[in-house]
């Protein structure tokens, strides 16, 4: 069914309110609980829930790719490459996600995240440490009070295929370990079965599973797996789905399946991250992650970031690069913009 | 918090690939000569900077022209085996791609358009034309029913006159099936854009093309008329407006000239409620301000379902304020300057007949350079189809925006213009488009696109946008004999 009605009454319905608590942005959980109540009518049931997503309005392949390849052609030199450079170091979740990761490992990648360039102590550090959840509580140690975050995938990762308890169990553990941020994966095969109140149950689970003892709560990105979805009207229900269930970010990939991050599934992304802000005042942030691997493409996306959804994201808190090798590359470009010359690999550390 | 102002940093396409003399004479006969009229001055639009003197051909220039072009198509090319001239044509093809950055640079330099839309549009795809003619050179007998094996004849000279705004891509529509049919041509070039067409008589020599197989004669309006109206001239092709086209249709009459005109537009554009939204709102923006709104085909009049107008005109509007318009040459320009004085007065005139008819305008902020010819990406709201802005050509980057309730009422008022080149249409659903690109009386219907051009596609108009086919099988059509009694659609 095609219910574009629901679609665009609620978006009259919530026109009012939006202006009003657009200002609110700093207290998310006071937004969030308020904009759960209005998803109300849409989440009491499966069916209004799938007329809702899928009267979003589509996306056309071959226009999204085209407005993606053509941001893509942006030309951006000098000052606004080193604006750009910084800030996507700012922006890494420096990541680790191997069978074969130990506590020294994480010490090292630590150490890295904290000082990407130990000749320059200009150059900032990133945003936080990606790792499974055995290893937040090493990552916690090593980066103390350094302001970068641990963050813990969870929910069974890569894959999802575990029961609720286990996932919920997992989550709760990453975040007793002391995890800022959770990185969960969305159920796909629940997804692309069409049982989307199940994936939204699930994500409104897992978020309730973020709670901290002191009251707080660890950050929760939504993992879609978009090379799954397959096609970007999939991409921008799931990114609707996992807002209103109350996601603080939505992430393309788990970066263990082809194709990961790619510019039009992460334009899409933007494009409703943007959208949910215009009508609920509340703002998530998007990660791509996996195949970014050079300076080169991270501005291509900082670019998109700063034309589809503005400058308001252009922000860590905001925006994220889940990557491993982009660092050093992000390390070389800045070192040839300061020096004039390019230098080697040996003078960059191994993660 | 992060500083979070990413302002991009001038990018400019260096200059010194291209070398612009002082001064330019007319190509005939495969040489550089020296006009018999006088001359006239061709200026960067962007900075209204002196960049060189261009001969004024006379009717005595335009003369020796057609003559050259006459014997060159009598004595060698009309002779030539195809597959011969399709190796001319190959040649040409490759050095455009060869030095496709000159040109690029030199087509934004005089003509004001973005630096990316000529690297990425103009010089692509022009290239590509000649391409594709080359290949149906040696084929032409099958290129329309009932030609044969020796039907395919071709007419001998083409007088051909262009418009200023894709100089070198409307040569290229122009110059390529010609001369893939075997004609010989002259072509003039719009005054305020010459240029990159003497670049192209470059390119021509370096090709070792045949001396008067194409001849470039510069000049304004006398110097077309000259040309159209030549006693020796078969076949006359004209892309430009309504108005001069009308005058050389008067011109020919009688005469038994062939004649294709490719004239104005104002298309619609048509967005249903059902559309991919933020894909609509990038084909109503590349519809209206590619090229600053210069284009015959351009999606000059948005229709829009009124249950989505709302939604549609604000995300139009937002996606307009991050257009950057300035320096042609930075590579991250998206609207160039207006081709010239004249323009942005006719463009600034019939805006200012929109707002006293009551419609609402708004211009995307920005701010404009203190030199040069300049004009906002402009929308008006509100507008009706008695406003002057719905049924006139402005020919600039200025949208109107009417609204609709059902499928039928697009489609009147889509087709209640006495134009007929181009529309656009964005719905999801298959079936509509189907039926709307039948209803509708466009040359041209793009379905969730729009300003897509490619050399394998026929191009033209009903009414008083012309008549007569370019590109395509159907481009051949205008430059062969009829063949048998069968007219061709041209």
């Amino acid at each position: 069914m095609y219910d574009r009605q629901l679609y665009a009454g609620w978006v009259t319905s919530t026109a009012a309110r939006t202006a009003a608590s657009r200002n609110d942005s700093a207290a998310p959980d006071a937004t969030y609980d308020a904009a759960a109540q209005e998803w109300a009518d849409v989440t009491a049931s499966e069916s209004s829930l799938r007329r809702f997503l899928h009267g979003l309005p589509g996306v056309d392949q071959v226009g999204a790719e085209q407005r993606a390849a053509s941001l893509g052609t942006r030309s951006i030199k000098t000052t606004a490459k080193a604006f750009a450079i910084d800030l996507a170091i700012t922006m890494v979740d420096l990541t680790t996600l191997e069978g074969q990761d130990t506590p020294g490992k994480v010490r090292a990648l630590s150490a890295k995240a904290m000082r990407p360039d130990p000749g320059d102590p200009g150059c900032p550090s990133v945003a936080a440490v990606c790792v499974y959840p055995d290893m937040v509580a090493t990552a916690k140690q090593a980066l103390g009070s350094s302001g970068v975050h641990v963050a813990s995938v969870a929910t069974a990762f890569p894959s999802g295929r575990a029961a609720l308890d286990v996932k919920l169990a997992d989550t709760r553990d990453a975040v007793h370990a002391g995890a800022d941020e959770i990185d969960m994966v969305i159920d796909r095969g629940a997804f692309l079965a069409g049982h989307h109140l199940q994936v939204f149950e699930e994500i409104v689970a897992v978020r309730a599973a973020c709670a901290r003892a002191d009251g707080g709560s660890a950050h929760l990105k939504v993992i879609f797996e978009t090379g799954e979805l397959q096609t970007y009207d999939n991409v921008r229900r799931a990114s609707w789905l996992a807002m209103m269930a109350g996601a603080h970010f939505i992430k393309t990939s788990t970066g263990k399946v082809q194709p990961a991050a790619t510019p039009p599934v992460t334009l899409v992304m933007l494009e409703a991250v943007r959208d949910f802000r215009e009508q609920t005042g509340r703002m998530v942030g998007v990660k791509p992650a996996g195949g970014i691997r050079t300076s080169k493409d991270a501005i291509k996306y900082l670019v998109m970031v700063n034309e589809v959804a503005g400058p308001a994201w252009l922000d860590p808190d905001w925006f994220r690069f889940g990557a491993s090798t982009l660092l050093n590359d992000l390390l070389m470009q800045r070192t040839r913009l300061a020096t004039g010359r390019y230098s080697g690999p040996d003078y960059f550390t191994l993660d | 918090m992060a500083n979070n102002v990413f302002e991009y940093a001038p990018a400019p396409e260096s200059r010194s690939i291209v070398d612009i003399k002082p001064s330019y004479g007319l190509f005939v006969g495969g040489e550089f000569v020296d006009g018999h009229g006088r001359s006239f001055k061709t200026i960067s639009p962007a900075t209204e900077e002196v960049l060189a003197e261009i001969a004024e051909a006379d009717e005595s220039d335009v003369d020796l022209a057609v003559r050259a072009a006459r014997r060159a198509h009598s004595r060698v090319w009309g002779r030539m085996p195809g597959k011969e001239r399709a190796k001319y044509l190959f040649r040409i093809a490759r050095i455009i791609q060869e030095r496709s950055r000159e040109l690029a640079v030199l087509e934004s330099i005089d003509n004001g358009k973005p630096i990316k839309e000529t690297r990425d549009v103009d010089v692509p795809i022009a290239a590509a034309h000649f391409f594709y003619y080359a290949g149906w050179a040696d084929k032409l007998e099958y290129a329309l029913p009932g030609l044969g094996p020796s039907g395919a004849r071709s007419l001998g000279v083409a007088g051909q006159v262009i418009p200023w705004n894709f100089p070198l891509l409307m040569l290229s529509w122009k110059i390529a099936p010609a001369l893939a049919c075997g004609n010989t041509v002259v072509l003039k070039p719009a005054e305020t854009t010459p240029l990159t067409a003497l670049l192209f008589a470059e390119i021509c020599q370096q090709a070792d093309l045949p001396p008067g197989v194409v001849n470039i004669v510069t000049g304004a309006g006398d110097t077309g008329r000259a040309l159209v109206s030549h006693p020796d001239v078969d076949k006359v092709a004209f892309t430009g407006s309504t108005e001069v086209g009308r005058a050389i249709a008067a011109a020919v009459a009688g005469s038994d000239k062939r004649v294709t005109l490719e004239l104005g537009g104002k298309a619609a554009n048509i967005v249903f409620d059902d559309a991919p939204i933020d894909q609509a709102v990038e084909g109503i923006v590349n519809g209206i301000f590619f090229n600053q709104g210069h284009v015959c085909c351009a999606g000059s009049r948005l229709l829009v379902q009124e249950s989505v107008a709302d939604d549609v005109l604000a995300r139009l509007k937002r996606r307009m304020r991050t257009l950057r318009v300035g320096d042609p040459l930075d590579k991250n320009t998206d609207v160039g300057a207006i081709n010239s004085a004249e323009q942005l007065a006719k463009i600034r005139e019939l805006s200012e007949i929109g707002e006293q008819e009551g419609a609402e305008r708004w211009s995307a902020p920005c701010e404009l350079p203190d030199h040069g010819f300049w004009f906002p990406p402009t929308v008006f709201t509100g507008v009706t189809q008695a406003h002057r802005i719905a049924r006139e050509e402005i020919f600039g980057p200025v949208l109107s925006v009417l609204t609709f309730r059902t499928p039928g009422e697009a489609i009147e008022k889509a087709n209640n213009t006495p134009y007929g080149l181009s529309a656009g249409v964005w719905t999801d659903k298959g079936s509509r488009i189907l039926k709307m690109a039948n209803a509708l009386r466009a040359g041209v219907v793009w379905a969730n696109t729009f300003n897509k051009f490619d050399p394998t596609s026929p191009f033209g108009g009903y009414q008083e946008s012309g008549y007569g086919r370019e590109g395509g099988r159907h481009g051949l059509a205008a430059y062969l004999q009829d063949p048998g009694a069968k007219g061709g659609d041209a």
